[in-house]
């Protein structure tokens, strides 16, 4: 048939005829047919009329905007018929059809391309089913092939056709071949037929126990498909899914839970039993199960274990823990947080130990290597559920994976950042030390660097504040100005969240207002709004500033802005008020809607304040508003009359408008949008839109208790008999329940494993197998085995349980489990187990280690100590506690290594070897076997003296504690803090050391050497060293005694902060011409009466501050300089006196926040 | 999981689409346009919109949005992940994910679309799996160095390349000469971890073919910048004055070296003259492009000269920041090296061999 005699036959519609042959030039072009190449003068004249031309004629107006070919796809929508449509170009295809029926493969396979390109480009070939189902038994496979991906696309729309090819899908999943089995299966299922829905379900049965796990796989991934085309079919399902889910293969695990998430996520009691296996399959099942899984397991384990902060989270609530989100709102609460604290720890001691439900860390453990992964969604899925399982100490190790997460594209960046920025409100101490990883890059698309600047925000706290303002501060250069606007706001947020920044912000912000662009100018004020309302009366400058810039803005915002706030603090600017109320009513007309309301707003506030001066003016812009054509403006102006103006109608309302307008408002709170996101799990596409999305499953509360984990403990299934070679390899490998030496077997495992699939049943396969087939069964093969060793070790634990539980009665739970742990420990020993010490100790680090800490390093350090204390008598202790103190010492030795001097001590030994808890118990202890103890300075009298410990509250122990201001010699950047040990009690004290040191993060301490014994009555001093980062937060820590634990903290006054150093006066004019700006900070004062000569006012300083005075020539000046003790930024000090006590305080220093403390500090000893 | 996907260019034409569930029309796609129109620059486009029946998730690679409709809650990384898959996977079969390459093989692309997704469901997304092929047993690694950047935060982005043709299961591992260099890693699957934590080699069984065994960083950067750029107060002119010195380059030469700055909108031209290489200065892009070449250690690149600003136009607020490109041949910047491979499990002896790498990804300096 030649394209001339196609064109003889017309259609009625002649658009319809150009399309049609359009289209099949189209198709035959792309194709290259060799079959059917349409000669060149046809196509040429054919394409005379291109695709512009026919988009007139088209009816639907949608944006697609391709070609001719578009129509088609959509003439079904607009028929709704589905084939009836298309009769009336019965003729196209004819050259496909006859291809179809031909007997050469060779052309079937042409046609079938053509077929499939025509489906792929979304044109409709719907017409052609019957030509095309004729062949789904073709011999061909790859004509097979695509006519399976036909049919699956069209099989919904014409459903009594498609039944046709059902057979040949029922002879296929008989077909000795596993992959034929299962393509059969897989096309059969995927076609939306509802009449085949007994023959799916049928189908689904007999695969789901099909031997080749990879038919298994097809019947698991075939379950959601039948349950969206018939949910009656649900408990049937259901069946099918609990069956797979007892499957042992990898390759079945990932698709299984898919089905289940699908179906029934709420039927979790299906999990049970499988739980242990899928924890331990999770590493070797494919990347995309995974996800699925760690997700399904992280709502898992919130129905079934017990919150692991449990009591922290007690605490917060206790204290208001979100609320102290900056430093100078924790300190205040400090001294009551740790009466908290330890009321609530002695109580829950004695309610109940948390002890973490082995499965709980079983699924931590197995997760935990996944952070590698190269798939975002994997590390993503672990990180979520780090963060929504796992104790407060452990969450830190995700951060640094997130952090890798941000090389990766820019899509992958928007969903981690968004994932951050909900993490670090909760927890911003894991984020911190990768400050500098969310540093905007100016080729960031903007949504990557407003989402970046959220995280920096929420970063902020007041020892990092002045990186990350200056950082701001080069933001605002930026030519993007959304991105810009978005910095200020960020600033804002910065300044209401860290106290000590707001005046200097603020500052910033005002600078910004003569900036040139507009909207920056705006944005600035709108902002500075904010600010201001927190304290006003401090401000009255600035707001003058800002009602001359009403004469030059003109964004209505920001003008709608500066008139409220002239009109809400008009007492605080009684002159410029009123003008400025008189150029607006000389503008009004001119306003935009939001302006000219707040015109209104403000001679509304000024009439009731200031009537004498603006009784007409208002009268006057009451009358232009009347007439305005908003009727919002209106309204306002109605009511606003009604209420101001007294009449003799005015209602009793008027007597209290003052109140009413001038009523206090309260400050508006700058929050993060990120706020509260984490009731939504965290990875999911709810939390990332912020609302649910259809199917979510909401992340369960933690339980009250802990419900009874005897159901996933696993009976022995008939079918594991094990062989002798079993019985060797267990002996061999020796794992525990949930041992994860997956890869320590290495070579000799896989070896085996290939020779078990050799002679295990999956052989007999047919030959076609495909090398990936074959491959993930040896792979599976090698878990399966394990997995039986598995259920042996877990068998005989069981037994053993059971004789205890005849023995006792039913105890605890958790306390058999570990027992019968404890027993295997022991069975291991016997057997001489080499090969796993190291993660024996990763695994055992919550017990208590009985018996293997008497190693040679403990040793020797115990003999280090002695030579230290060798003066000293020492009394007999109790070898129980020398134990445990040894075991982490010897810890602390290991960990030294890898302990860099960084500021930064929490993240840098991200140290696979030891669980994170250890780790931060680490952190105080890994110092202390330095060998150079600081010499003991006896207390100068200067020196003002801190209770640390009363008499009262530490049973006859008390501690004091004085900044001793000397050097502090292990390590420069620490402060020396030297304690004063007395008892008075009458039994000696024995053993004062202290633990468990809780930092914020970057902060470091150097323990005082142990006091072996304090008798009754006597006093001892030791001395200390924190690092406390220039920042003015506390160390926490236990004081302990040999019977008792306190909990302390010290903090720091700023002046402790710094040390002395010596300038000449040039140096120090030189350095202060440095620090100008936002680095300087000045405040007049009137000096305390007994303070008004040089010496006095040098006493004081340097009381309040460990600074050293600077020579100066002129008398009426002090001048005074130091230098932070951690970053050594210079601090200086200048106090010039004028007569009769006024004086001017200056101090210059980098650290804003630590000038903007020390201004204070110096103030109130100078001044009381 | 995933119902449907469109595969859409750059001026907003729908090239290929597939649906693993019932069909969705392609208005659907409209929400879409519609923020693309709405967005500057592709890469602006948010990755995930929602519309009132469904979620569209995209990603924007060599030109092409690929553009996915979801119905129900997913883990939106799980589909972006998935989406980057298939454009690896276009581009291993390929040679490139273009629009052209997918309309010369639109039927390949929606056979692979077809195994890729099982009913919305990953189901074969290993480029050796949907490959079935064995070539004669070579194996060559390279190791490519991506350098990223600025003074303020320098890091190192590596990647260890494989290429295997071996046949049977070759059991390899890798060692390195110095593994502490690496910092954070990410592997393939097919890597042990517990090896890599208790040993620090690489033991894997390898797929067949090319794929990226290892993603490490680590710090520092191979040359040093010093420039400066100024606009005066007064009068309508600036100056610029750059140099280049190599850093850490072990002796290797540091090859197609250039620098590229978007200048602000008010400089008009740029009046330079340059020690080594060439430079041009797009009037309307307002890009000025050094091509330097081999970087000389004898005598440093320099480019300095004066730049025109419109007169009256105030003095730009910020300076430009400079973008470099650099490649070295024969070196891994991290310093990593690889020490010995070795196979077990085959009775055969394997071809080896290494290929080092350095190229800058993002290195910017700020001014």
């Amino acid at each position: 048939m030649t394209t001339m005699q196609r064109l003889l036959q017309l259609p009625v519609n002649a658009v319809n005829i150009v399309k049609t042959v359009q289209s099949q030039v189209q198709g035959q072009e792309e194709d290259k047919s060799p079959v059917l190449t349409p000669d060149n003068a046809q196509h040429s004249w054919y394409s005379a009329l291109q695709p512009d031309e026919l988009r007139h004629l088209r009816s639907g107006g949608s944006g697609g905007g391709g070609g001719g070919g578009d129509h088609e796809e959509r003439a079904p929508l607009e028929d709704g018929s589905g084939g009836g449509s298309f009769q009336s170009q019965p003729l196209r295809h004819d050259d496909l059809k006859e291809m179809l029926d031909s007997n050469k493969d060779s052309l079937k396979l042409e046609a079938m391309k053509r077929i499939v390109a025509m489906i792929a480009r979304g044109k409709n070939a719907s017409d052609l089913f019957p030509a095309v189902v004729k062949n789904v038994a073709c011999k061909n496979i790859e004509v097979k092939k695509l006519v399976y991906v036909y049919l699956v696309r069209y099989a919904e729309e014409q459903q009594d056709l498609a039944l046709l090819s059902i057979s040949t899908f029922q002879r296929g999943l008989k077909d000795p071949n596993q992959l034929i089995r299962a393509s059969a299966l897989r096309v059969l299922s995927s076609i939306r037929v509802t009449i085949i829905v007994p023959i799916m379900m049928l189908a689904i049965k007999e695969a789901a126990s099909d031997m080749s796990p990879y038919v298994r796989k097809t019947a698991a991934h075939a379950i959601p498909k039948l349950y969206s085309l018939d949910p009656e079919q649900k408990d049937q399902l259901i069946e099918v899914i609990e069956k797979l889910l007892a499957d042992k293969t990898t390759l079945v695990a990932g698709s299984v839970v898919m089905a289940f998430e699908e179906v029934c996520p709420e039927r979790i009691d299906l999990i049970h039993k499988n739980y242990r296996k899928l924890c331990n399959l999770l590493i070797d099942v494919e990347e995309w199960g995974q996800v699925v899984i760690i997700n399904m397991l992280t709502r898992y384990a919130r129905t079934q274990f017990l919150n692991p902060n449990m009591n922290e989270s007690l605490l917060e609530e206790g204290s208001g823990g979100d609320k102290t989100f900056y430093g100078s709102d924790e300190d205040e609460d400090d001294d009551e947080e740790e009466k908290d604290k330890k009321e609530e720890a002695h109580a829950m001691a004695k309610r109940k130990p948390y002890v973490m439900d082995p499965d709980h860390r079983l699924l931590l453990r197995n997760t935990k290597p996944l952070l590698q992964s190269r798939n975002a969604a994997v590390v993503m899925a672990v990180a979520q559920l780090y963060f929504h399982l796992a104790p407060k100490a452990e969450v830190g190790v995700i951060a640094k994976a997130l952090v890798r997460l941000l090389r990766s594209h820019s899509e992958v960046q928007y969903v981690v950042l968004q994932n951050v920025a909900t993490m670090t409100i909760k927890r911003r101490g894991m984020f911190e030390p990768y400050l500098k990883s969310f540093y905007i890059r100016s080729t960031d698309p903007t949504q990557i660097k407003v989402l970046k600047l959220e995280v920096l925000t929420n970063l902020a706290n007041e020892t990092n504040i002045s990186t990350i303002l200056r950082e701001f501060q080069t933001y605002i250069k930026s030519m993007d100005k959304d991105f810009v606007a978005a910095t200020i706001q960020a600033i804002g947020r910065c300044a209401t969240n860290i106290g000590e920044v707001r005046d200097t912000c603020l500052n910033g912000l005002v600078q910004l207002l003569s900036n040139r662009d507009e909207l920056v100018v705006a944005e600035s004020v709108v902002v500075i709004k904010k600010l201001l309302q927190m304290q006003p009366e401090k401000h009255s400058d600035i707001i003058k500033h800002m009602a001359k810039l009403t004469d030059n803005i003109q964004v209505p915002m920001a003008r709608a802005s500066i008139l409220w706030l002239i009109g809400e603090y008009c007492e605080h600017v009684p002159k410029i008020a009123p003008d400025v109320l008189r150029k607006m009513a000389k503008s009004f007309t001119n306003e935009e809607d939001i302006v000219k309301l707040q015109i209104i707003n403000l001679a509304a506030k000024l009439y009731l304040t200031n009537s004498k001066q603006t009784k007409l003016l208002t009268q006057y812009v009451l009358n232009l508003a009347k007439y305005d054509q908003n009727y919002d403006i209106r309204d306002r102006a109605r009511f606003i009359r009604q209420l101001i103006v007294p009449t003799e109608k005015s209602g009793a309302l008027s007597k209290y408008a003052k109140k009413l307008f001038l009523a206090l408002k309260p400050a508006p709170v700058l929050e993060s949008p990120f706020k509260d996101r984490d009731h939504f799990q965290l990875g999911s596409l709810s939390h990332l839109l912020n609302a649910k999305a259809g199917g979510y499953q909401e992340l369960p509360d933690w339980p009250e208790a802990a419900p009874d984990p005897s159901v996933r403990n696993v009976e022995v299934p008939e079918w594991t008999k094990c062989s002798s070679r079993e019985k060797r390899k267990e002996k061999k490998v020796e794992k525990p329940f949930y041992s994860d030496s997956e890869g320590e077997s290495g070579p000799t495992e896989s070896a085996d494993s290939e020779s078990d699939s050799a002679s295990g049943s999956e052989s007999g396969s047919g030959s076609e197998e495909s090398g990936s087939g074959s491959e993930s069964e040896e792979s599976e093969e090698g878990s399966e085995s394990e997995e039986e060793e598995e259920e042996e070790d877990e068998d005989e634990k069981d037994k053993k349980k059971k004789k205890k539980q005849e023995l006792k009665k039913p105890v605890q739970e958790s306390e058999s489990e570990q027992s019968s742990e404890e027993e295997r420990k022991h069975q291991r020993k016997m057997k001489q187990c080499k090969s796993d010490t190291e993660s024996e100790s990763e695994e055992e680090d919550s017990e208590s280690e009985s018996s293997h800490s008497e190693s040679e390093d403990s040793e020797s350090e115990v003999e280090v100590k002695k030579k230290k204390k060798a003066a000293e008598s020492k009394p007999p202790s109790k070898p129980v506690k020398k134990e445990s103190k040894k075991e982490k010492k010897e810890m602390s030795l290991l960990d030294l290594d890898d302990f860099e001097p960084t500021p930064s001590p929490q993240v840098t030994p991200v140290n696979t070897f030891l669980s994170n808890s250890l780790v931060t118990d680490l952190e105080g202890l890994s110092l202390s076997d330095a060998v150079l103890s600081p010499a003991t300075i006896a207390p100068s009298s200067a020196l003002k003296s801190y209770e640390l410990l009363h008499r009262i509250t530490g049973e006859g122990l008390s501690v004091e504690y004085c900044f001793s201001r000397q050097p502090f010699s292990p390590d420069a950047n620490m402060v020396a803090v030297q304690m004063q040990f007395t008892n008075n009690a009458t039994s000696e004290t024995k053993n004062l050391h202290m633990e468990d040191v809780k930092l914020q993060s970057g902060m470091r301490v150097k323990e005082f050497p142990e006091i072996e014994l304090l008798p009754a009555g006597e006093t001892a001093t030791a001395v200390m060293g924190i690092d406390f980062c220039d920042s003015t937060q506390a160390a926490n820590f236990q004081l302990c005694t040999h019977t008792r634990k306190f909990f302390v903290s010290i903090q720091p006054p700023v002046g402790e902060l710094m040390r002395p150093v010596f300038l000449t006066e040039n140096e120090f004019k030189k350095e202060q011409g440095q620090l100008m700006g936002m680095n300087e900070i000045t405040e007049k004062l009137t000096l305390d009466v007994k303070c008004r000569n040089e010496h006095a006012i040098v006493q004081r300083v340097t009381t309040a501050a460990n600074l050293s005075r600077v020579p100066c020539g002129s008398d009426k000046e002090c001048r005074f300089a130091g230098r932070t003790v951690n970053s050594s930024s210079l601090v200086l000090v200048t106090v010039a006196t004028k007569e009769e006590g006024a004086a001017q305080l200056t101090v210059n220093c980098e650290k804003m926040v630590i000038g903007t403390m020390l201004v204070k500090d110096i103030l109130l000893a100078l001044t009381q | 999981m995933i119902h449907s996907l469109f595969l859409i260019n750059h001026t907003g034409d729908i090239i290929l689409e597939k649906h693993w569930k019932s069909v969705i029309g392609r208005s659907v796609c409209d929400y879409f346009f519609e923020a693309k129109e709405k967005a500057v620059d592709p890469e602006d486009v948010p990755p995930v919109l929602q519309t009132p029946h469904h979620y569209l998730i995209s990603i924007y690679k060599g030109k092409l949005f690929f553009l996915s409709v979801i119905q129900t809650e997913v883990p939106p990384l799980f589909v972006i992940e998935f989406l980057h898959r298939v454009a690896d996977t276009i581009q291993d079969y390929f040679g490139e994910c273009s629009e052209g390459v997918i309309k010369d093989n639109v039927v390949t692309v929606y056979e692979l679309l077809e195994e890729m997704l099982d009913n919305g469901f990953p189901l074969a997304t290993e480029s050796n799996v949907l490959k079935e092929m064995i070539r004669p047993p070579t194996i060559l690694r390279s190791v490519v160095n991506t350098l990223t950047g600025t003074p303020v935060f320098a890091e190192i982005q590596g990647v260890i390349e494989a290429c295997v043709r071996l046949t049977g299961m070759p059991d390899l591992t890798l060692s390195f000469m110095n593994p502490r260099l690496l910092d954070d890693v990410s592997f393939h699957p097919c890597v042990r971890f517990k090896r890599w934590e208790s040993e620090h080699v690489l033991s894997f069984i390898p797929p067949d073919g090319n794929f990226t065994l290892m993603n490490y960083h680590s710090r520092g950067h191979p040359v040093y910048v010093k420039q400066s750029i100024s606009f005066f107060e007064t009068g309508p002119s600036g100056r610029l004055d750059i140099t280049i010195g190599p850093k850490q380059t072990m002796g290797k030469t540091v090859e197609s070296l250039k620098v590229t700055i978007h200048m602000p909108k008010t400089v008009l031209n740029a009046n330079l003259t340059a020690s080594q290489g060439n430079y041009t200065y797009d009037l309307a892009t307002k890009v000025l492009v050094w091509d330097i070449g081999k970087l000389n250690t004898q005598k440093l690149p320099n480019l300095r000269g004066s730049l025109s600003t419109q007169v009256g136009a105030p003095k730009p607020e910020d300076n430009p920041t400079l973008n470099i490109d650099l490649k070295i041949q024969q070196m891994a910047i991290s310093g990593l090296k690889v020490s010995r491979l070795d196979m077990y499990g085959e009775k055969y002896k394997p071809f080896k061999g290494v290929k080092y790498l350095t190229k800058a990804g993002k290195f910017q300096v700020r001014t």
